[in-house]
């Protein structure tokens, strides 16, 4: 019959000749490989105690920003977990008091709020939504766990500790840059 | 009643004499219809304050075919046999409302995302439709304290656009004054004479006919977004209104009760407090099914029902 394609190859049975049949070159040709790449540059390196360099935008770990006076910007506005495609981030809102003005920057805050980091695709739609500058993506990486229910992160995970603050400014600028 | 044809944006309708363009071009429906942020149909005198639903007046009449030299708010205009009516073809309209939105934004805190009206503002929909992206206003907003009318009202005066419509369901809806508007001008802010409690069985209502978020329930306060809420069509025997509401449910929660709005965003049927403020138990009422919403709102977002198609809006009325 004749093929419709060009890509057809009849395969050959050819019987091999002595040479291949004691396997020895091919197996030394093997190892001349396999010794080669003990002088080659490593492709893997001992985390935690070195660390690859990330890109300047990289999307990892999220983080929930304070403003430059320590108050906690998220004023649980749920324009990310609507953006989210994940429905990873869920929260709930409540009302500032009078003498937790330093505490939270608007007169609503998230009281709860979660993200999921098993849903979570690391999209970043969710700083895209964000009208305040709340919410960024860093270059840390959501470390592994044994259980399930440790992979949704709670405020006390998620929001910038004051003395440790994370620097956002590398994506902060390639979203606005993007809008 | 005398019939009256006239021609809006191309579309020839024919109304009963003495309608506004503005009901004229609700009866032909779409998008067409120019936005209102004061006028309201069920309140009587409401209208020609916020000046978003100006139309061009291409011809006065069949009679006195000359166009009307200004452009003219079609919520308080009446329609003359002939009239030649241009909104959303004419350049010029399109522009000043982009100017209108301007103005009524000056003072707008732009605080959308504290505000629980956001989702549903009529302030909102407008400025996405037709505002700029950036403010060109470079001096300080006025402000105001935020308010406690009663116990179950929060007024945010800085959100306010002075439409008065409150004033006007205050005034007609409930009986006796005790909420309106004190001084004048750029000054003017509504007031219920030294923060009084509005004390009445349909004061609620101010916060639906509310186009922003100036007047907010405090029962709903905070307590979520409307686009993470379920609304549902539910009633119940009331002895004092209709008990026809929409309940905007989280799980088995009513979170927010609301009167029932048609598709000009009025509400069909005002209800009274007991309705709105006092039944939040899912065995006060009968649920209906859910409340038709615009699939294009973002309250229609991430709910999973089946689309609904866009059925056409009746041409004739």
């Amino acid at each position: 019959m004749q093929s419709l394609t060009n890509r057809s190859r009849v395969v050959s049975k050819k019987t091999m000749n002595f040479w291949e049949r004691i396997y020895l070159p091919a197996i030394f040709g093997g190892m001349w490989i396999t010794i080669k790449h003990f002088f080659k540059k490593k492709a893997t390196l001992r985390y935690p105690e070195e660390t690859r360099e990330f890109s300047k935008v990289y999307r990892g770990l999220h983080v929930l920003k304070r403003d430059e006076n320590g108050a906690e910007r998220c004023t649980a506005c749920g324009l990310c977990a609507v953006a989210c495609p994940a429905e990873a981030i869920t929260m709930v809102a409540a009302e500032r008091k009078k003498d937790e003005k330093g505490l939270y920057r608007e007169e609503k805050y998230a009281a709860i709020y979660e993200i999921n980091m098993l849903r979570c695709i690391f999209c970043g739609l969710c700083e895209e939504a964000c009208p305040k500058e709340a919410i960024f993506l860093t270059d840390r990486i959501t470390p592994s766990n044994f259980e399930r229910e440790n992979f949704i992160y709670g405020k006390d995970k998620l929001v910038e500790k004051i003395d440790q603050r994370i620097d956002v400014s590398g994506r902060q600028k390639h979203i606005t840059e993007k809008k | 009643m005398n019939k009256v044809k006239l021609t809006i944006d191309n579309i020839e309708v024919e109304v009963d004499e003495g309608t506004t363009i503005l009901n004229a071009a609700r009866q032909i429906g779409g998008n067409i219809v120019p936005p209102a942020m004061c006028y309201y149909s069920s309140l009587k005198g409401s209208g020609g304050k916020c000046r978003t639903c100006l139309v061009k007046v291409a011809a006065g009449s069949s009679k006195d075919p000359r166009p009307m030299p200004k452009l003219v708010a079609s919520c308080s205009t009446p329609v003359q046999e002939g009239m030649i009516v241009e909104n959303t073809v004419n350049p010029e309209v399109l522009d000043t409302r982009k100017s209108i939105v301007e103005f009524l934004l000056i003072n707008h805190p732009l605080d959308c995302p504290v505000c629980d009206q956001a989702g549903e503002c009529d302030l909102q929909n407008l400025s996405y439709e037709h505002g700029l992206e950036q403010t060109r206003f470079e001096f300080e907003k006025r402000t105001f304290d935020v308010i406690d009318i009663g116990d179950k009202i929060k007024l945010h005066m800085n959100r306010c656009i002075m439409c008065y419509r409150c004033v006007y369901t205050a005034n007609q809806i409930t009986d006796g004054r005790v909420h309106g508007v004190m001084n004048r001008g750029d000054h003017s802010e509504i007031s219920t004479y030294i923060e009084q409690a509005i004390d009445n069985d349909f004061s609620g209502n101010v916060i639906d006919v509310c186009p922003v978020g100036a007047l907010t329930d405090r029962t709903f306060r905070f307590k979520s977004r409307v686009w993470f809420t379920n609304p549902q069509n539910a009633h119940r025997d009331c002895p004092t209104c209709c008990g026809k509401v929409v309940l905007w449910l989280s799980g088995d929660d009513i979170l927010r009760v609301n009167a029932r709005k048609n598709h000009d965003n009025e509400v069909e049927e005002f209800i009274c407090n007991t309705c709105r403020f006092d039944k939040k138990s899912l065995s006060d009422w009968e649920i209906e099914g859910p409340t038709d919403i615009d699939r294009h709102s973002v309250i229609s977002q991430n709910h999973y029902e089946l689309p609904v198609i866009d059925q056409p809006k009746k041409l004739t009325p």
